[in-house]
């Protein structure tokens, strides 16, 4: 890992169990890292969490989701929970997701990736 | 244009039904799981390797319905596959005539009998139907064209019962802007997340965007419904349906009851535009369901044009 990657993955890492996924939507998903979901589901909550909130693989562990639900509302980005994220791009794991925003690495999709509004 | 589009787009009451799982056996036993209630459905879904448990695949299925006369429902889940295979499916499904698909996440692998398999999930359920919009516009998700375009019904699931369960409507919204214009829903036991849900559905316009098939599920053991509350991920079912069913002087009956009186109920909602049927055994429990609800056949609805109101 490149220094700043380093610097990121110290920052990040305690916070908010940050994968270095190298493409960060932390902030449009309430600061809750949905690489943390065992599905790795970046576009909102599966159909398996079960009743308590909790998820379906790991029974201990809250819902990603619906701690991203909940938290969303509460930040300055609410509305971008609604946003259809684009897969992941998996040239990028390891790398600073902080150099990829400023280089705008990260918002490259695919070419065939269309979402109607 | 798939039976099932035609029969959305016409506005007329659907009914589909979920094949069970197919091992061997060659067409016939295609055949026997859906011959009882053929008369009843506008197509049967070809299931993808349910509850992470492997059987024929999807398309096989699919094609196998297809040259039995049934029209197919393939569905894909996005835990064994990753975007390129995913993509391959799609294309062998279209090269076949399947048009209708149904996108699902899918359960873990821990869920089934080989919990050490890699998960894949490449893509979810969300990217998957927007990988399939872009195939039936005639490109794969890397731009590169398909000529010509394949024809593609696209579908989705939703769990209305699941938490967080005030954003699920939002979650079927954004299945539909990727591309959705069906949404089977899981199987429900509770009338109340359904009507919530269906409610926000209506209001927010969702019911219109996409038909919307509510799951009933017919079981014939109280035990079975004690399984799948406890080890079905997404399905909960109050503990008031299963002692009802226990305390019953015959239990099988009872349980058929209950599914009747909860598919009564929920093609009443507004908004609802048929039922998805789902029975874990080779019997004739869809058909007697739809003859006990007075459904009429796919044959009658077709020519009589039945339709669902949608009340708004």
């Amino acid at each position: 890992m490149k220094p700043i990657a380093l610097i990121e993955a110290a920052v990040k890492k305690p916070v908010f169990g940050c994968q270095m996924c190298g493409q960060c939507v932390l902030h449009s998903t309430g600061m809750t890292c949905p690489m943390n979901c065992p599905k790795m589901l970046r576009n909102g909550p599966c159909g398996g969490v079960r009743p308590d909130g909790n998820c379906e693989v790991k029974p201990e562990m809250r819902c990603v989701w619906v701690k991203a639900v909940e938290r969303a509302p509460k930040t300055p980005w609410a509305d971008e929970i609604h946003d259809i994220r684009k897969p992941v791009d998996n040239r990028l794991w390891g790398t600073s997701s902080w150099i990829n925003h400023f280089t705008k690495r990260d918002k490259v999709a695919p070419k065939g990736w269309r979402v109607e509004a | 244009m798939s039976r099932l589009e035609d029969a959305i787009d016409a506005g007329r009451f659907v009914v589909t039904a979920e094949l069970l799982t197919v091992n061997s056996g060659g067409l016939d036993a295609v055949h026997e799981r859906f011959a009882p209630y053929e008369e009843y459905v506008d197509a049967v879904n070809a299931t993808d390797n349910t509850a992470a448990h492997a059987h024929a695949s999807p398309l096989a299925v699919a094609i196998a319905l297809k040259q039995l006369g049934m029209e197919p429902v393939m569905q894909l889940v996005c835990r064994d596959r990753n975007r390129l295979a995913l993509e391959a499916e799609i294309a062998g499904a279209a090269l076949h005539g399947i048009e209708n698909l149904c996108c699902l996440t899918g359960d873990d692998v821990t869920a089934g009998d080989e919990p050490e398999a890699r998960r894949v999930f490449d893509l979810d359920a969300i990217q998957l139907l927007v990988t399939a919009n872009a195939m039936r516009n005639g490109h794969y998700l890397s731009g590169r064209k398909i000529e010509p375009a394949p024809r593609l019904f696209l579908g989705a699931v939703e769990n209305p019962a699941a938490p967080p369960v005030d954003y699920r409507p939002e979650r079927a919204l954004k299945k539909v802007r990727a591309g959705a214009r069906f949404l089977q829903l899981q199987v429900l036991f509770d009338l109340a997340p359904l009507e919530s849900f269906m409610a926000e559905a209506v209001a927010s316009g969702l019911a219109e965007q996409c038909a919307i098939l509510p799951s009933i599920c017919l079981v014939r053991s109280p035990s079975a419904l004690r399984f799948m509350d406890e080890r079905v991920p997404g399905i909960s079912i109050p503990a008031e349906v299963i002692e009802r069913c226990e305390n019953a002087a015959d239990s099988e009956a009872e349980c058929f009851e209950v599914s009747c009186e909860l598919a009564e109920a929920a093609r009443r909602i507004p908004g609802v535009r048929g039922l998805h049927l789902i029975s874990f055994r080779k019997e004739a429990g869809i058909a007697r369901l739809c003859n006990r609800l007075n459904i009429p056949t796919r044959a009658e609805r077709e020519l009589s044009g039945d339709r669902s109101r949608i009340v708004v």
